[in-house]
Protein backbone atom coordinates (compact mmCIF):
# COMPACT_ATOMS: atom_id res chain seq x y z
CA UNK A 1 0.00 0.00 0.00
CA UNK A 2 1.37 2.87 -1.15
CA UNK A 3 1.26 5.87 1.55
CA UNK A 4 0.14 9.33 0.83
CA UNK A 5 2.83 12.56 1.54
CA UNK A 6 1.82 13.84 4.88
CA UNK A 7 2.02 17.18 6.51
CA UNK A 8 5.22 17.95 8.80
CA UNK A 9 4.16 17.02 12.31
CA UNK A 10 2.43 19.73 13.57
CA UNK A 11 2.41 21.59 10.07
CA UNK A 12 5.12 23.86 10.25
CA UNK A 13 8.46 23.48 8.88
CA UNK A 14 11.58 22.07 11.61
CA UNK A 15 13.39 25.85 10.75
CA UNK A 16 9.91 27.50 11.44
CA UNK A 17 9.23 25.89 14.22
CA UNK A 18 12.73 26.53 15.77
CA UNK A 19 12.34 30.56 14.80
CA UNK A 20 9.05 31.12 16.68
CA UNK A 21 11.10 28.75 19.81
CA UNK A 22 13.10 30.59 20.23
CA UNK A 23 10.93 33.77 19.98
CA UNK A 24 8.83 31.96 22.67
CA UNK A 25 12.00 31.48 24.61
CA UNK A 26 12.69 35.15 24.15
CA UNK A 27 9.33 36.70 25.22
CA UNK A 28 9.13 34.89 28.42
CA UNK A 29 12.63 36.25 29.79
CA UNK A 30 11.11 39.74 29.29
CA UNK A 31 7.19 39.08 30.15
CA UNK A 32 5.42 41.55 28.40
CA UNK A 33 7.97 42.66 25.39
CA UNK A 34 6.41 42.17 22.32
CA UNK A 35 9.06 40.02 20.74
CA UNK A 36 8.92 39.93 16.81
CA UNK A 37 8.67 36.69 14.74
CA UNK A 38 8.73 35.57 10.92
CA UNK A 39 5.05 34.73 11.29
CA UNK A 40 3.94 32.52 8.11
CA UNK A 41 1.31 31.75 6.19
CA UNK A 42 -0.92 30.05 7.38
CA UNK A 43 -3.60 27.62 5.50
CA UNK A 44 -6.47 29.82 6.54
CA UNK A 45 -6.87 33.61 6.68
CA UNK A 46 -4.99 36.39 9.21
CA UNK A 47 -7.42 37.19 11.94
CA UNK A 48 -8.09 33.72 12.27
CA UNK A 49 -6.18 32.42 14.66
CA UNK A 50 -2.94 32.52 12.72
CA UNK A 51 -0.50 33.74 15.57
CA UNK A 52 -1.85 31.48 18.20
CA UNK A 53 -1.86 28.65 15.83
CA UNK A 54 1.67 28.85 14.90
CA UNK A 55 2.47 29.20 18.50
CA UNK A 56 0.51 26.06 19.32
CA UNK A 57 2.32 24.02 16.84
CA UNK A 58 5.82 25.50 17.40
CA UNK A 59 4.99 24.00 21.01
CA UNK A 60 2.79 20.80 20.64
CA UNK A 61 4.12 17.23 21.31
CA UNK A 62 2.33 13.44 21.03
CA UNK A 63 2.18 13.56 24.90
CA UNK A 64 -0.12 17.06 24.35
CA UNK A 65 -3.72 17.36 24.94
CA UNK A 66 -5.30 20.07 23.55
CA UNK A 67 -8.38 22.46 23.67
CA UNK A 68 -9.83 25.20 21.70
CA UNK A 69 -11.72 27.64 22.81
CA UNK A 70 -13.77 31.07 20.74
CA UNK A 71 -15.06 33.40 22.86
CA UNK A 72 -15.30 30.32 25.70
CA UNK A 73 -16.56 27.66 23.45
CA UNK A 74 -15.38 25.17 22.48
CA UNK A 75 -18.06 24.47 19.77
CA UNK A 76 -17.85 27.73 17.55
CA UNK A 77 -16.27 27.71 14.00
CA UNK A 78 -13.49 29.05 15.08
CA UNK A 79 -12.65 26.83 17.52
CA UNK A 80 -13.78 23.65 15.81
CA UNK A 81 -11.78 24.37 12.77
CA UNK A 82 -8.50 24.76 14.49
CA UNK A 83 -8.93 21.74 16.65
CA UNK A 84 -9.62 19.66 13.52
CA UNK A 85 -6.33 21.19 12.11
CA UNK A 86 -4.40 20.03 14.66
CA UNK A 87 -5.83 16.97 14.70
CA UNK A 88 -5.27 16.23 11.34
CA UNK A 89 -1.26 17.76 11.09
CA UNK A 90 -0.38 16.73 14.56
CA UNK A 91 -2.73 14.03 15.41
CA UNK A 92 -2.99 14.82 19.26
CA UNK A 93 -5.54 14.01 21.46
CA UNK A 94 -7.92 16.90 22.08
CA UNK A 95 -10.60 17.70 24.55
CA UNK A 96 -13.25 20.07 25.84
CA UNK A 97 -12.52 20.13 29.36
CA UNK A 98 -10.13 22.58 30.40
CA UNK A 99 -8.96 20.28 33.46
CA UNK A 100 -7.91 17.73 31.07
CA UNK A 101 -5.87 19.75 29.02
CA UNK A 102 -2.15 20.60 28.96
CA UNK A 103 -2.32 23.62 25.81
CA UNK A 104 -5.45 25.71 25.61
CA UNK A 105 -5.35 27.75 22.31
CA UNK A 106 -7.95 30.70 22.93
CA UNK A 107 -9.43 33.26 21.29
CA UNK A 108 -10.69 36.11 23.36
CA UNK A 109 -11.94 34.47 26.51
CA UNK A 110 -9.48 32.66 29.56
CA UNK A 111 -11.59 29.52 31.30
CA UNK A 112 -13.54 30.02 34.50
CA UNK A 113 -12.08 26.51 35.45
CA UNK A 114 -8.82 27.81 37.62
CA UNK A 115 -5.72 26.94 35.32
CA UNK A 116 -2.99 24.93 37.04
CA UNK A 117 0.55 24.59 36.63
CA UNK A 118 1.79 22.95 33.59
CA UNK A 119 -0.97 24.28 31.71
CA UNK A 120 0.07 26.30 28.84
CA UNK A 121 -3.06 28.85 27.59
CA UNK A 122 -2.01 30.62 23.97
CA UNK A 123 -3.73 33.12 23.05
CA UNK A 124 -5.06 34.36 19.58
CA UNK A 125 -4.24 38.36 19.30
CA UNK A 126 -5.36 40.72 16.48
CA UNK A 127 -3.11 43.78 17.29
CA UNK A 128 -0.60 42.96 19.93
CA UNK A 129 0.42 46.67 20.92
CA UNK A 130 -1.38 48.28 23.47
CA UNK A 131 -0.71 51.77 22.35
CA UNK A 132 -1.30 51.33 18.65
CA UNK A 133 -4.40 53.38 18.45
CA UNK A 134 -2.82 55.98 20.29
CA UNK A 135 0.12 56.16 18.33
CA UNK A 136 0.39 54.58 15.12
CA UNK A 137 3.94 54.74 14.33
CA UNK A 138 5.85 51.31 15.45
CA UNK A 139 8.86 53.47 15.23
CA UNK A 140 7.17 55.44 17.85
CA UNK A 141 5.57 52.96 20.29
CA UNK A 142 8.99 51.14 20.49
CA UNK A 143 10.70 54.13 21.85
CA UNK A 144 7.70 54.73 24.23
CA UNK A 145 8.35 50.97 25.91
CA UNK A 146 11.87 51.58 25.72
CA UNK A 147 11.17 54.49 27.90
CA UNK A 148 8.49 52.86 29.83
CA UNK A 149 6.20 56.01 28.43
CA UNK A 150 3.04 55.07 29.44
CA UNK A 151 1.26 58.70 30.57
CA UNK A 152 -0.77 58.21 26.78
CA UNK A 153 -2.71 55.39 27.95
CA UNK A 154 -3.43 57.06 31.37
CA UNK A 155 -4.50 59.61 29.17
CA UNK A 156 -6.93 57.73 27.25
CA UNK A 157 -8.32 56.03 30.44
CA UNK A 158 -8.73 59.40 31.68
CA UNK A 159 -10.53 60.69 29.22
CA UNK A 160 -12.92 57.49 29.13
CA UNK A 161 -13.88 58.83 32.62
CA UNK A 162 -14.03 62.08 31.65
CA UNK A 163 -16.93 60.96 29.38
CA UNK A 164 -18.56 58.71 30.22
CA UNK A 165 -18.14 59.13 34.30
CA UNK A 166 -16.23 55.78 34.37
CA UNK A 167 -13.30 53.93 32.62
CA UNK A 168 -15.34 52.95 30.11
CA UNK A 169 -12.54 50.15 28.42
CA UNK A 170 -14.93 46.72 28.59
CA UNK A 171 -12.20 44.45 26.52
CA UNK A 172 -8.43 44.10 25.85
CA UNK A 173 -8.42 46.40 29.39
CA UNK A 174 -4.22 46.97 29.11
CA UNK A 175 -2.24 45.24 32.12
CA UNK A 176 1.19 46.30 33.30
CA UNK A 177 3.29 43.09 33.76
CA UNK A 178 5.61 42.99 36.25
CA UNK A 179 5.94 46.18 37.08
CA UNK A 180 7.67 47.08 33.38
CA UNK A 181 5.72 46.17 30.42
CA UNK A 182 2.04 47.68 29.55
CA UNK A 183 0.57 44.75 27.55
CA UNK A 184 -2.36 44.01 25.52
CA UNK A 185 -4.36 41.22 26.73
CA UNK A 186 -5.56 40.78 23.50
CA UNK A 187 -9.66 41.30 23.37
CA UNK A 188 -10.80 39.13 26.26
CA UNK A 189 -13.18 41.25 28.51
CA UNK A 190 -11.64 42.83 31.39
CA UNK A 191 -13.52 40.24 33.49
CA UNK A 192 -10.54 38.01 32.65
CA UNK A 193 -7.77 40.00 33.58
CA UNK A 194 -7.44 39.31 37.38
CA UNK A 195 -6.99 35.53 36.38
CA UNK A 196 -3.72 36.45 34.35
CA UNK A 197 -2.36 37.57 38.16
CA UNK A 198 -0.08 35.24 39.43
CA UNK A 199 -1.41 32.32 37.00
CA UNK A 200 0.23 28.99 38.06
CA UNK A 201 -0.14 28.37 33.86
CA UNK A 202 2.21 29.97 31.34
CA UNK A 203 0.41 32.15 28.93
CA UNK A 204 1.71 33.08 25.11
CA UNK A 205 0.34 34.83 22.92
CA UNK A 206 0.77 34.86 19.42
CA UNK A 207 -0.30 37.39 16.74
CA UNK A 208 0.37 36.19 13.16
CA UNK A 209 -0.91 39.33 10.36
CA UNK A 210 1.39 41.38 13.43
CA UNK A 211 4.57 39.39 13.68
CA UNK A 212 4.76 39.50 17.14
CA UNK A 213 4.79 36.40 20.36
CA UNK A 214 4.72 37.72 23.62
CA UNK A 215 4.31 36.01 27.47
CA UNK A 216 3.77 35.78 30.76
CA UNK A 217 5.35 33.60 33.01
CA UNK A 218 3.31 31.60 35.63
CA UNK A 219 3.41 33.40 38.77
CA UNK A 220 4.03 36.75 37.41
CA UNK A 221 2.35 40.26 38.74
CA UNK A 222 -0.01 41.64 35.98
CA UNK A 223 -2.19 44.51 37.10
CA UNK A 224 -4.67 46.55 35.26
CA UNK A 225 -3.86 49.89 35.18
CA UNK A 226 -6.46 52.46 36.27
CA UNK A 227 -6.66 55.24 39.30
CA UNK A 228 -6.74 55.55 42.83
CA UNK A 229 -10.24 57.56 42.47
CA UNK A 230 -11.00 54.72 39.65
CA UNK A 231 -9.64 51.63 40.61
CA UNK A 232 -10.29 48.45 38.02
CA UNK A 233 -13.36 46.63 38.42
CA UNK A 234 -14.86 44.03 36.32
CA UNK A 235 -17.91 43.12 34.46
CA UNK A 236 -20.76 42.00 36.98
CA UNK A 237 -24.69 40.36 36.03
CA UNK A 238 -27.61 41.01 37.44
CA UNK A 239 -28.56 37.45 36.67
CA UNK A 240 -26.93 34.18 37.00
CA UNK A 241 -26.68 31.87 34.35
CA UNK A 242 -30.09 30.80 32.57
CA UNK A 243 -28.33 27.36 32.04
CA UNK A 244 -26.43 26.54 35.06
CA UNK A 245 -27.24 29.20 37.55
CA UNK A 246 -23.57 30.03 37.95
CA UNK A 247 -23.32 33.15 39.78
CA UNK A 248 -19.81 35.34 38.76
CA UNK A 249 -19.07 33.69 35.64
CA UNK A 250 -18.82 35.51 31.82
CA UNK A 251 -22.17 35.62 30.56
CA UNK A 252 -23.29 36.20 26.74
CA UNK A 253 -26.52 37.40 25.56
CA UNK A 254 -28.50 34.79 23.19
CA UNK A 255 -30.98 36.42 21.44
CA UNK A 256 -34.43 33.50 21.31
CA UNK A 257 -37.07 35.48 19.70
CA UNK A 258 -37.80 38.57 17.60
CA UNK A 259 -39.83 40.11 19.68
CA UNK A 260 -36.56 41.13 21.95
CA UNK A 261 -36.19 38.23 24.19
CA UNK A 262 -33.02 36.98 24.98
CA UNK A 263 -31.24 34.81 28.00
CA UNK A 264 -27.95 35.00 29.42
CA UNK A 265 -25.52 31.98 29.29
CA UNK A 266 -21.84 31.15 30.38
CA UNK A 267 -19.38 31.83 28.15
CA UNK A 268 -17.37 29.20 28.80
CA UNK A 269 -19.42 26.03 27.50
CA UNK A 270 -17.20 23.42 29.25
CA UNK A 271 -17.74 25.20 32.69
CA UNK A 272 -21.46 25.65 31.99
CA UNK A 273 -22.05 21.50 30.56
CA UNK A 274 -19.79 20.49 34.06
CA UNK A 275 -21.97 22.49 36.04
CA UNK A 276 -25.34 20.99 34.50
CA UNK A 277 -24.08 17.71 34.60
CA UNK A 278 -23.59 18.31 38.17
CA UNK A 279 -27.26 19.11 38.49
CA UNK A 280 -27.05 22.55 38.97
CA UNK A 281 -30.05 24.06 37.04
CA UNK A 282 -30.76 27.50 35.45
CA UNK A 283 -34.42 29.05 34.93
CA UNK A 284 -34.33 28.31 31.44
CA UNK A 285 -32.98 24.96 31.53
CA UNK A 286 -34.93 22.17 30.33
CA UNK A 287 -36.80 19.63 32.91
CA UNK A 288 -34.92 17.58 34.31
CA UNK A 289 -34.11 14.32 32.25
CA UNK A 290 -35.63 11.22 33.65
CA UNK A 291 -32.67 9.43 35.31
CA UNK A 292 -33.80 6.23 35.91
CA UNK A 293 -34.00 5.61 31.89
CA UNK B 1 35.03 5.37 15.98
CA UNK B 2 36.64 7.69 13.54
CA UNK B 3 37.08 11.52 13.49
CA UNK B 4 34.70 11.58 10.40
CA UNK B 5 31.90 8.80 11.98
CA UNK B 6 31.90 11.24 15.00
CA UNK B 7 31.64 14.41 12.95
CA UNK B 8 28.06 12.84 10.87
CA UNK B 9 26.67 10.73 13.58
CA UNK B 10 24.72 11.12 17.16
CA UNK B 11 22.42 13.57 15.93
CA UNK B 12 18.76 13.32 16.67
CA UNK B 13 17.34 10.22 15.39
CA UNK B 14 13.31 11.42 15.24
CA UNK B 15 14.36 15.30 13.90
CA UNK B 16 10.60 16.37 14.45
CA UNK B 17 9.97 14.61 18.10
CA UNK B 18 12.98 14.93 19.72
CA UNK B 19 13.67 18.51 19.33
CA UNK B 20 9.99 19.31 20.42
CA UNK B 21 10.68 17.15 23.35
CA UNK B 22 13.86 19.54 24.26
CA UNK B 23 12.36 22.77 23.41
CA UNK B 24 9.19 21.95 25.93
CA UNK B 25 12.09 20.99 28.33
CA UNK B 26 13.65 24.36 27.64
CA UNK B 27 10.74 26.25 27.70
CA UNK B 28 9.33 24.49 31.02
CA UNK B 29 13.10 25.51 32.37
CA UNK B 30 12.59 29.49 31.03
CA UNK B 31 9.16 29.94 32.29
CA UNK B 32 10.02 28.09 36.07
CA UNK B 33 13.44 29.65 36.52
CA UNK B 34 15.75 26.97 38.45
CA UNK B 35 13.69 24.15 37.79
CA UNK B 36 16.16 20.92 37.51
CA UNK B 37 13.97 19.43 34.19
CA UNK B 38 15.42 15.84 33.30
CA UNK B 39 15.86 15.13 29.36
CA UNK B 40 17.24 12.20 27.95
CA UNK B 41 20.50 11.41 25.57
CA UNK B 42 18.92 12.16 22.57
CA UNK B 43 22.40 13.21 20.18
CA UNK B 44 26.05 12.41 21.22
CA UNK B 45 28.13 14.75 19.95
CA UNK B 46 32.00 14.66 20.07
CA UNK B 47 34.30 15.86 23.77
CA UNK B 48 33.70 18.81 24.86
CA UNK B 49 30.21 18.66 24.14
CA UNK B 50 27.50 16.72 26.62
CA UNK B 51 24.86 15.02 25.13
CA UNK B 52 22.37 17.65 26.62
CA UNK B 53 24.62 20.73 25.15
CA UNK B 54 24.45 18.54 22.06
CA UNK B 55 20.42 18.43 22.16
CA UNK B 56 20.10 21.85 23.12
CA UNK B 57 22.05 23.20 20.09
CA UNK B 58 19.97 20.67 17.55
CA UNK B 59 16.84 22.05 18.61
CA UNK B 60 17.55 25.60 18.87
CA UNK B 61 20.87 26.53 16.21
CA UNK B 62 20.18 26.91 12.66
CA UNK B 63 21.72 29.00 9.96
CA UNK B 64 19.88 32.17 11.58
CA UNK B 65 21.41 31.61 14.63
CA UNK B 66 25.06 33.19 14.96
CA UNK B 67 26.63 31.59 18.02
CA UNK B 68 29.87 32.01 19.84
CA UNK B 69 32.36 28.94 21.55
CA UNK B 70 34.60 29.19 24.29
CA UNK B 71 38.15 27.52 23.46
CA UNK B 72 37.53 24.11 24.57
CA UNK B 73 34.62 24.01 22.41
CA UNK B 74 36.52 25.89 18.94
CA UNK B 75 39.58 23.55 19.64
CA UNK B 76 38.11 20.58 18.68
CA UNK B 77 37.64 19.97 15.00
CA UNK B 78 35.00 17.66 15.55
CA UNK B 79 33.08 19.35 17.75
CA UNK B 80 32.79 22.06 15.63
CA UNK B 81 31.90 19.72 12.79
CA UNK B 82 29.40 18.27 14.59
CA UNK B 83 27.53 21.36 15.45
CA UNK B 84 28.11 22.62 11.82
CA UNK B 85 26.67 19.30 9.88
CA UNK B 86 23.83 18.76 12.24
CA UNK B 87 23.18 22.19 12.97
CA UNK B 88 23.91 24.52 10.03
CA UNK B 89 25.19 27.54 12.78
CA UNK B 90 26.97 30.19 11.58
CA UNK B 91 29.66 30.63 14.32
CA UNK B 92 30.84 34.10 15.44
CA UNK B 93 34.23 35.15 17.24
CA UNK B 94 32.44 38.24 18.02
CA UNK B 95 30.50 37.52 21.42
CA UNK B 96 28.70 41.05 21.27
CA UNK B 97 26.85 40.17 18.08
CA UNK B 98 25.93 36.34 19.20
CA UNK B 99 22.33 34.90 19.63
CA UNK B 100 23.64 32.26 21.47
CA UNK B 101 26.71 31.02 23.46
CA UNK B 102 28.12 27.65 23.86
CA UNK B 103 30.03 27.62 27.29
CA UNK B 104 32.16 24.54 28.26
CA UNK B 105 34.83 25.87 30.40
CA UNK B 106 32.34 27.95 32.81
CA UNK B 107 34.76 29.44 35.16
CA UNK B 108 36.89 30.79 31.88
CA UNK B 109 33.99 32.21 30.51
CA UNK B 110 34.33 35.92 29.56
CA UNK B 111 32.14 38.11 31.93
CA UNK B 112 28.18 38.68 31.21
CA UNK B 113 29.22 42.47 29.79
CA UNK B 114 30.83 40.63 26.39
CA UNK B 115 27.54 39.76 25.16
CA UNK B 116 24.82 41.09 23.37
CA UNK B 117 22.42 42.42 25.96
CA UNK B 118 19.91 44.11 23.21
CA UNK B 119 18.48 47.43 23.30
CA UNK B 120 16.05 48.97 24.92
CA UNK B 121 14.00 49.30 22.36
CA UNK B 122 14.80 45.50 20.94
CA UNK B 123 15.83 43.82 24.48
CA UNK B 124 15.46 40.23 22.66
CA UNK B 125 18.28 40.63 20.34
CA UNK B 126 20.65 39.63 23.09
CA UNK B 127 22.90 36.70 23.82
CA UNK B 128 21.50 33.51 25.59
CA UNK B 129 24.06 32.00 27.14
CA UNK B 130 24.27 28.02 27.25
CA UNK B 131 26.90 27.08 29.82
CA UNK B 132 27.25 23.29 30.13
CA UNK B 133 27.85 22.46 33.80
CA UNK B 134 28.54 18.65 35.94
CA UNK B 135 25.09 18.42 37.78
CA UNK B 136 22.85 20.63 40.01
CA UNK B 137 23.83 19.59 43.15
CA UNK B 138 26.55 22.14 43.70
CA UNK B 139 27.85 23.38 46.80
CA UNK B 140 26.64 27.02 46.39
CA UNK B 141 22.50 26.77 47.29
CA UNK B 142 21.19 30.55 45.82
CA UNK B 143 17.76 31.42 46.50
CA UNK B 144 15.78 32.34 43.64
CA UNK B 145 12.61 34.90 42.94
CA UNK B 146 10.62 36.45 40.98
CA UNK B 147 8.58 35.57 37.68
CA UNK B 148 7.73 31.50 37.16
CA UNK B 149 8.65 31.56 40.96
CA UNK B 150 5.81 30.71 43.59
CA UNK B 151 7.44 31.59 46.36
CA UNK B 152 11.64 30.75 46.08
CA UNK B 153 13.25 28.14 44.57
CA UNK B 154 16.93 26.61 45.48
CA UNK B 155 18.86 26.29 42.80
CA UNK B 156 22.43 24.72 43.35
CA UNK B 157 24.37 24.11 39.87
CA UNK B 158 27.74 22.50 40.09
CA UNK B 159 29.38 25.29 38.36
CA UNK B 160 29.02 29.28 38.14
CA UNK B 161 31.12 31.83 36.34
CA UNK B 162 33.19 33.85 38.13
CA UNK B 163 32.06 36.81 40.27
CA UNK B 164 28.25 35.44 39.74
CA UNK B 165 26.50 37.40 42.36
CA UNK B 166 28.04 40.65 41.00
CA UNK B 167 27.61 40.11 37.45
CA UNK B 168 23.87 38.77 38.01
CA UNK B 169 22.65 41.94 39.90
CA UNK B 170 24.12 44.13 36.98
CA UNK B 171 22.32 41.93 34.19
CA UNK B 172 19.51 42.02 36.60
CA UNK B 173 19.65 45.57 36.94
CA UNK B 174 20.06 46.46 33.09
CA UNK B 175 16.40 45.18 32.88
CA UNK B 176 14.80 44.82 30.36
CA UNK B 177 18.40 44.35 28.83
CA UNK B 178 20.39 41.41 29.80
CA UNK B 179 21.30 38.02 29.15
CA UNK B 180 19.84 34.98 29.79
CA UNK B 181 21.52 31.30 31.07
CA UNK B 182 20.32 27.98 29.96
CA UNK B 183 22.45 25.50 32.29
CA UNK B 184 23.26 22.19 30.95
CA UNK B 185 23.90 19.57 33.40
CA UNK B 186 24.04 15.42 33.08
CA UNK B 187 20.47 14.42 31.88
CA UNK B 188 19.18 17.59 33.09
CA UNK B 189 18.41 21.19 32.18
CA UNK B 190 17.67 24.66 34.08
CA UNK B 191 17.15 28.36 33.05
CA UNK B 192 18.04 31.49 34.49
CA UNK B 193 16.00 34.56 32.38
CA UNK B 194 16.78 37.99 33.30
CA UNK B 195 13.99 38.47 35.55
CA UNK B 196 15.06 36.41 37.79
CA UNK B 197 16.22 38.25 41.65
CA UNK B 198 18.88 35.64 42.86
CA UNK B 199 20.78 35.59 46.79
CA UNK B 200 22.90 33.36 48.66
CA UNK B 201 21.29 30.76 50.96
CA UNK B 202 22.81 30.63 54.51
CA UNK B 203 23.90 27.34 55.04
Amino acid sequence: MTELATYNFAYLDEQTKRMIRRAILKAIAIPGYQVPFASREMPMPYGWGTGGVQVTAAIIGPKDTLKVIDQGADDTTNAVSIRAFFQKVANVPVTTRTTEATIIQTRHRIPETALAAGQTLVYQVPIPEPLRFLEPRETETRKMHALEEYGLMHVKLYEDIARHGHIATTYAYPVKVEGRYVMDPSPTPKFDNPKMHNSPALQLFGAGREKRIYAIPPYTEVVSLDFEDHPFEIQTFSQPCALCGAKGSYLDEVILDDKGGSMFVCSDTDFCEERQAAGHRGELSAPQAEAAE
Amino acid sequence: MSAATQVFEGGFTDTVLNSQEIFRALMDAMANPGRVVSVGDLAIAPSPLTSVTASIAATLFDHDASVWCDKPILASDDAIGWLKFHTGLVVTGNPSEADFALISDVEAMPSFDSFAKGTSEYPDRSTTLILQIADFDGPQKLTLKGPGIKDIEVFAPSQLPKMFMEQWAANRGAFPRGVDLIFAGQGALAALPRTTRISKKEA
